[in-house]
């Protein structure tokens, strides 16, 4: 087949699919990212209220929304949470420990060895794997620019 | 050679009746436009198994006794069965299949799966290679996510052109003894690739496929669009409808009167939230069993053309950056 006809039929289909609403989209992500963020920082006040030093009270934070969003995942209600609102409920701790949680979900049926535990970073993995990559690589930035004195 | 029709249809002059059928689909399929229309809904989505897998194996186990049972027939009234589904190795099928301890041939053709059963049972039986086959395809919203995409509970969005996996099977007894419809001609898909690696848009990587089968079959019949009265495509969805309608308008051809979707029909769309509606072996299978062998019995369509469609893709090919192809399997059914 001639590339031509195959590039006039990939522009057609960009044209008529129809396309996601981004400002609707945008405005959801924004709502359900900043109740996440509100429901962390008021976890923080408390912890902090009762006594807990900056860093204790930021870990109580990301510990209890890593369980809330486990349990929800659980119950089958975060994915519902994320349709709605996207990256607004992913890109928080709590959309990694909903990609780490459903994997152990989903692959339990094939054992605790090569069901939970090969597949149980299936979609966190990637995130690890490159967010130490790029920490490294940055961190090496750091050095460098730090013994030539620029910092 | 009496029976080759054109360059890539058959003809048959024996009759190969569709004797029964029967549907088995999931509680969101029974929450549909032809919620009646079903033979059973099944509402717990594990069918009484602790997997999906296993899940999906029981559900074909069942289809396919519900439609011997149906005719008071007998597994070993089958000579042979046509069968498969959208997992990896079709572990649906090897699981599903075994209890019937027939002869089968175990198929792939993603969602166009039926069709090539079909295709390939009407041949067996015209070719007086068997009196009775079983046909049948099944699959289910949780394997088909398993297998192609990502771990249920995993929150993520889907955009409009994505379709939902049916969870569903049809299953059907193809017979040399006369039944209400029969087989009388297909056109077996060529694989078309468009180059469109859109996971998420099987519409438009099945359109042409669709359009090409379409049109080959009726310059190898020598019939138009109102040689039919509907012209029932897989799972195109909304996208893929407009992209066939499309192509097929540079054909000259226009099918708009007598186009019908499975994918489109099976859900509501507007309240199911089912974007551009269903897909996979499980949705034409359910489909043609449970809506359209109905009306052609009753006589309120005396010859269709039921062309599932199907995407080539594995997660394999799709992170290695391969294009789609696509495929679609004619099957002229007919009142008999």
């Amino acid at each position: 087949m001639e590339n031509s006809v195959k590039k006039e039929y990939q522009d057609h289909v960009k044209s008529i699919t129809p396309k996601p609403n981004l400002p609707l989209d945008m405005l959801k992500a924004f709502l359900v990212g900043g109740v996440i963020c509100c429901i962390g920082q008021g976890i923080i006040n408390t912890a902090a209220s009762l006594g807990a030093d900056k860093q204790t009270a930021a870990s109580w934070s990301s510990f209890l929304l890593i369980l809330i969003s486990v349990i929800l995942t659980g119950f089958g209600l975060f994915a519902k949470i994320a349709d709605f609102g996207g990256a607004g409920a992913l890109v928080p701790i709590t959309g990694f420990a909903n990609g780490i949680s459903s994997c152990a979900l989903e692959f339990q049926t094939e054992g605790q060895v090569f069901g939970i535990g090969t597949r149980l970073f299936f979609i966190g993995g990637p995130v690890i794997v490159y967010g130490l990559a790029t920490s490294g690589g940055l961190g090496l930035i750091y050095y460098i620019l730090l013994r030539m004195g620029v910092i | 050679m009496r029976d080759i029709q054109g360059k890539t249809s058959l003809c048959f002059h024996n009759d190969v009746f569709i004797l029964n059928s029967a549907s088995i689909v999931g509680k969101k399929e029974g929450e549909g436009p032809y919620k009646d229309s079903f033979d059973k809904i099944e509402t717990d989505p594990f069918f009484g198994t602790d997997s999906w897998e296993k899940a999906e194996s029981t559900l074909q186990e069942q289809t396919a006794f519900l439609a011997l049972e149906k005719q008071n027939l007998h597994p070993d009234d089958l000579r042979y069965i046509f069968a498969g589904d959208l997992l990896g190795q079709e572990i649906a099928t090897g699981f599903g299949m075994v209890t019937l301890g027939r002869p089968v041939f175990g198929l792939y053709s993603a969602c166009s799966t039926i069709g090539e059963a079909l295709s390939l049972g009407a041949m067996t039986i015209n070719a007086g290679y068997a009196d009775q086959v079983l046909s049948l395809a099944s699959s289910h919203f949780a394997t088909a996510e398993k297998q192609f995409r990502f771990p249920l509970e995993y929150g993520h969005q889907t955009p409009p052109s994505s379709t939902r996996t049916v969870t569903g099977c049809g299953a059907f007894v193809l017979s040399s003894q006369a039944g209400a419809a029969k087989i009388t001609g297909i056109t077996t898909g060529i694989i078309m690739d468009y180059g469109i690696k859109d996971a998420l848009n099987m519409g438009a990587v099945m359109a042409p496929a669709a359009c090409n089968t379409i049109t080959r079959n009726f310059n190898d019949f020598g019939r138009g669009p109102g040689d039919y009265d509907k012209i029932v495509t897989g799972d195109l969805g909304v996208v893929g409808r407009q992209l066939l309608f499309d192509l097929l308008a540079k054909e000259g051809i226009d099918i708009s009167a007598q186009h019908m979707d499975c994918g489109i029909e099976i859900f509501d769309g507007d309240t199911q939230s089912t974007h551009a509606g269903g897909s996979g072996c499980g949705c034409s299978a359910a489909f043609l069993s449970a809506v359209l062998l109905p009306k052609i019995a009753s006589g309120e369509y005396r010859r269709i053309l039921f062309v599932p469609t199907g995407a080539l893709l594995s997660p394999v090919s799709s992170n290695e950056g391969q294009s789609i192809p696509g495929i679609a399997h004619a099957v002229v059914i007919e009142k008999g």
